[in-house]
């Protein structure tokens, strides 16, 4: 009797969960048709059907490379270097402060200015460097200028949301025995709090800048200096071999400083 | 020296931690704070230099009452009295010296301490201590390059760094050896004797208590249950302190045993 009410169970366990599987895939089909009609609505398939065609023509306007025009890229790509680097560096100073008035255990005031830290952080997270550039531009003119800052706002909040993270991870037994010796808030901080987040602080660092290489080679497709600046108007001139020359150029770049960033990283820890 | 008056501890609305603690520590007195966890040992201790905000109750400092002081105020009295800690608490990616000059802090102003230019005259106390604690030639290594027992001594360096009027003492020997838990209570022990300190030893070793205290303190839920010489603590005491437990059990052989099992 026993036996037979544990099979009962066990069977209708397993029916419900084929239902569940059932549904899923029936509402997968349906939404699969429904993009489709949608695709194809807007889709004009004449332009599609000579897309292999297309391709090969752009591709044969592309090779080779104008190899000769690198001598012209060297200065962009100094700049984008430079707006990658120096935009980190603004980024990291300003990241700091806020980090430690983001954390639970070093803030202030929870209820005024860790929300405010965590306003800035998230706002500054949530808007591309392509958009922050585009404003920049907008405000400060064309020029290496509006990249920098583009990035380092951008940084923002990527440093430190992480950095505030690792200090509130920090030792508090330390904070406890620093704090016990008489010390202000802000040597609490330098002898306690530092010593423990710096691996944690270059490392995040270091990896920014990685991803701020990548970021900088766009900025110029809006004004902002660097690579992308010669990538936006050898399109507009459709200068299919330099087009390739600064693809070619710009992965060499994220290649090596992400080699560079992964060394350094290893280094560290 | 140090005297409590009704100290009472409640965290925001929860149950009282702390009920009604008064004592008096005289110069040059070691204390032992025996009791279950959870008796508020830790949380004593930190009330006294308010790393624990008190609810109720006064703590007086020879003539400072620091459960009245303003922050600033009770930096300066936190200068005199030293703290050492069950981990060791060091700050383990800077050098021992480092370590040992932190209990300087609140002597210094910040840009001082920051760009680590310490008087000379710290710097020549500190190898000092660092002698008699027997690490000078650790001086230079990374606080998480020593062993236990050594970090705990530098622990002690840096309490005595900060030239302390009184000593608080958590756990000092919780992770520790047997033989390096004795060293360290009697380093405490001798470091307490040369410079006639007071010290509050929390301590889950009732023998090492007694070895190394002249005075013990038993806390219960919270409240002072003991308060008498090493040699008072009878089974009696301690049962009080603890609860119910077999302290010293009779060496017996196996069939005693089983026969004591079924009888109860």
């Amino acid at each position: 009797m026993g036996q037979l009410d544990q099979s009962t169970l066990w069977h209708s366990n397993n029916r419900r969960h084929a239902r569940i599987i059932w549904g899923f895939w029936f509402i997968t089909v349906l939404l699969t048709v429904y993009c489709w009609q949608v695709m194809n609505e807007e889709t004009m398939w004449v332009f599609v059907y000579d897309a292999p065609e297309q391709g090969a023509d752009l591709l044969s306007r592309m090779f080779p490379p104008n190899w000769l025009y690198i001598n012209q890229l060297y200065e962009a790509l100094w700049d984008t270097l430079n707006i990658a680097t120096l935009g980190t560096l603004l980024g990291v100073i300003l990241a700091f402060p806020v980090a430690f008035l983001a954390a639970r255990n070093t803030t202030p005031s929870t209820k005024f200015v860790r929300p405010v830290a965590l306003f800035i952080i998230a706002a500054s997270r949530s808007i591309n460097s392509l958009i922050w550039a585009l404003l920049l531009v907008s405000i400060l003119g064309p020029g290496i200028l509006a990249g920098i800052i583009a990035i380092g706002l951008r940084s923002i909040g990527f440093v430190a949301k992480l950095l505030y993270e690792s200090i509130e991870e920090t030792n508090g037994t330390s904070v406890e025995a620093i704090e016990s010796t008489g010390a202000s808030r802000f040597q609490v901080i330098n002898y306690a709090i530092i010593p423990q987040i710096l691996p944690a602080f270059l490392s995040i660092a270091i990896f920014r800048w990685d991803i701020n290489i990548r970021e900088s080679t766009i900025l110029g497709l809006v004004g902002a200096g660097g690579i992308g600046l010669f990538l936006s108007s050898s399109l507009n001139t459709l200068a299919w071999p330099q087009v390739t020359l600064i693809i070619l150029v710009i992965l060499a770049t994220v290649v090596v400083s992400e080699y560079f960033s992964a060394k350094v990283r290893s280094l560290l820890i | 020296m140090l005297k409590l008056e009704h100290l009472k501890k409640r965290y925001k609305t929860g149950p009282w931690v702390l009920k009604d603690i008064s004592f008096e520590v005289p110069e040059g007195e070691i204390v032992g704070l025996i009791g279950p966890s959870g008796a508020g040992k830790s949380t004593l201790i930190r009330c006294i230099n308010r790393l624990i905000e008190p609810s109720e109750g006064n703590i007086y400092l020879a003539d400072a009452c620091l459960s009245k002081l303003s922050t600033s105020q009770m930096r300066t009295q936190r200068r005199k009295i030293g703290m050492i800690f069950q981990e060791y608490a060091l700050v383990e990616r800077l050098s021992v010296m480092e370590n040992v000059l932190s209990g300087r802090l609140g002597y210094l102003p910040f840009w001082r301490s920051f760009l680590r230019k310490f008087p000379s005259n710290d710097i020549d106390n500190a190898f000092e201590y660092l002698d008699r604690v027997g690490l000078i030639d650790h001086a230079n290594k990374r606080a998480d390059e020593l062993s236990g027992g050594q970090r705990q001594r530098v622990g002690i360096a840096r309490a005595l760094a900060q030239d302390p009027r009184l000593l608080l003492v958590d756990e000092p020997t919780a992770s520790l050896d047997p033989k390096t838990s004795r060293q360290i209570m009697r380093l405490i022990q001798s470091i307490c004797r040369e410079n006639g300190l007071p010290a509050i030893i929390n301590i889950h070793d009732v023998p090492l208590a007694q070895q190394f205290v002249d005075r013990i303190i038993g806390l219960q839920g919270g409240e002072v249950v003991f308060d008498g010489k090493p040699d008072e603590l009878t089974e009696d005491v301690l049962t009080r302190i603890y609860g119910d437990e077999d302290w010293h059990p009779e060496p017996q052989d196996d069939a005693d045993e089983l026969e004591q099992v079924e009888v109860a």
